[in-house]
């Protein structure tokens, strides 16, 4: 199981791939849509991505609540669990 | 008295694509044009979905116009008589009548009658559930050649303003003739169906709301008044989509069903001259390749840049722009698969014309 510290490196990788933004950009308060100008085509992208890197499921209803990096990490922490 | 023995169709050994056309209707609506009814820009729309044009008809063009356009090159280019047609079966779910079908209307103009003919309401799946029951009734020996039609006006259940999916979409028809052939050229089909995510795309409402409001609205005394006229207006049902459950379903599922369809074939990837999948939106053509990890002298259908998603009319539409373009294609395989509302998919390797 995978440390909130090992999430959020993990998320900045996926999230790297998909848009090129810097790993290090991807900070637990930045908002996917507003800091991060993650479209909702690629979010679902970086989701399945995550799915399988962490080995956990995001449902499609709960996509919508990851408004920030730190919700990311937060549920995918809470789905390993 | 002794109960005597049916005689039933001799099968025949295999079925084939004879011929293909299309029909664009002559209306261009460029992304400028949208961003009259949206807040975006032509730079958004070709980053976010690969699409510079749409075609659609104008208000006189009728889904069986544009039918039996692409029919009638089908039949000519497949070199056949129209008489020669034993089923006509037209996909779409934009014929504006629930009931008399499209199908028997275009099998009378195009001269194929008495030919059965029926309408499939398989939205974009729609191309590929037809092929799978032109296979089928040729190969049974039901008929000899059957007119395959993906055909769609959806320009009129669109709502301009909205962001969903309307910018999206296109009309036009792409047709086949599916015929017997020694060698198989058409593989098995992965079709099926998920009734879980029914609200994923479709209409905003049923005709069932329309028939209330108007009854509600012939008894209303404000029935002259703006709020009437704005709400009549918004009653029209429209297409929608909830994007991210779509976009997830039609690349990640879709790529497995896609998969299926080339091991049921026999074939991998390599053996493949083309990859024609529906043209919802570039960014799902772009991934599905990508997963389905195709050798780059694979040609992939773009034909949405320019048409537009004209749902079951998207796949024979960009198979014969292809073709079009690289007349080399002719005789290899292309692999096709639909997928839309209801959610519904159909998938095979098809042998091209």
């Amino acid at each position: 199981m995978a440390s909130n510290e090992e999430i959020l490196a993990g998320l900045a990788e996926i999230v790297n791939e998909e848009t090129g933004l810097a790993p290090e950009a991807v900070e637990l308060e930045k908002s996917f849509t507003d800091d991060l100008d993650i479209d909702s085509i690629s979010m679902m992208t970086i989701v399945v991505n995550a799915e399988e890197k962490f080995d956990v499921k995001i449902p499609d209803e709960e996509v919508k609540n990851l408004k920030t990096v730190g919700d990311a990490v937060s549920f995918i922490a809470g789905a390993q669990a | 008295m002794s109960t005597p023995t049916l005689k039933q169709h001799t099968a025949r050994t295999g079925s084939r694509i004879w011929g293909i056309g299309a029909f664009r209707p002559e209306v261009i609506v460029t992304n400028e044009d949208v961003c009259q009814w949206i807040d975006s820009s032509d730079e958004w729309i070709r980053q976010r979905t690969g699409i510079i044009t749409r075609h659609r008809a104008p208000r006189e063009v009728s889904v069986v116009d544009m039918a039996v356009g692409a029919g009638a090159e089908a039949i000519s280019k497949a070199g056949i008589e129209a008489s020669q047609i034993g089923a006509v079966l037209v996909s779409t779910v934009t014929h504006p009548y629930a009931t008399p079908s499209a199908a028997a209307l275009i099998a009378e103009k195009l001269g194929a009658a008495p030919a059965p003919a029926y309408d499939i309401s398989a939205a974009c799946a729609g191309y590929c559930y037809g092929i799978a029951q032109a296979d089928a009734l040729v190969r049974a020996g039901t008929a000899e050649y059957v007119l395959v039609i993906g055909v769609e006006k959806l320009s009129d259940v669109i709502d301009n303003h909205e962001r969903t999916i309307s910018f999206l979409l296109g009309d036009g028809a792409g047709a086949v003739i599916i015929g017997p052939s020694d060698e198989p050229g058409i593989g098995p089909s992965v079709w099926g169906s998920d009734g879980s995510k029914w609200d994923a795309i479709g209409m905003t409402h049923s005709l069932m709301d329309v028939r209330d409001f108007s009854e509600h609205a012939m008894k209303a005394d404000d029935v002259e008044s703006a709020a009437a006229d704005e709400a009549h207006a918004t009653l029209w049902p429209t297409l929608r989509q909830d994007g991210q459950t779509v976009y997830r379903w039609a690349v990640w599922e879709m790529a497995k069903m896609a998969k299926k369809a080339l091991d049921e074939a026999g074939i991998t990837a390599g053996d493949l001259g083309a990859f024609v999948p529906h043209q919802a939106n570039m960014r799902i053509i772009d991934e599905l390749a990508k997963q389905l990890k195709l050798p780059e002298y694979v040609l992939i259908a773009r034909d949405i840049a320019e048409a537009g998603n004209t749902s079951a009319a998207s796949i024979p539409l960009a198979t014969h722009r292809l073709l079009a373009e690289n007349p080399e294609l002719s005789g290899k395989l292309s692999l096709q698969i639909g997928f839309g509302a209801g959610l519904v998919f159909g998938a095979q390797v098809v042998r091209l014309p």
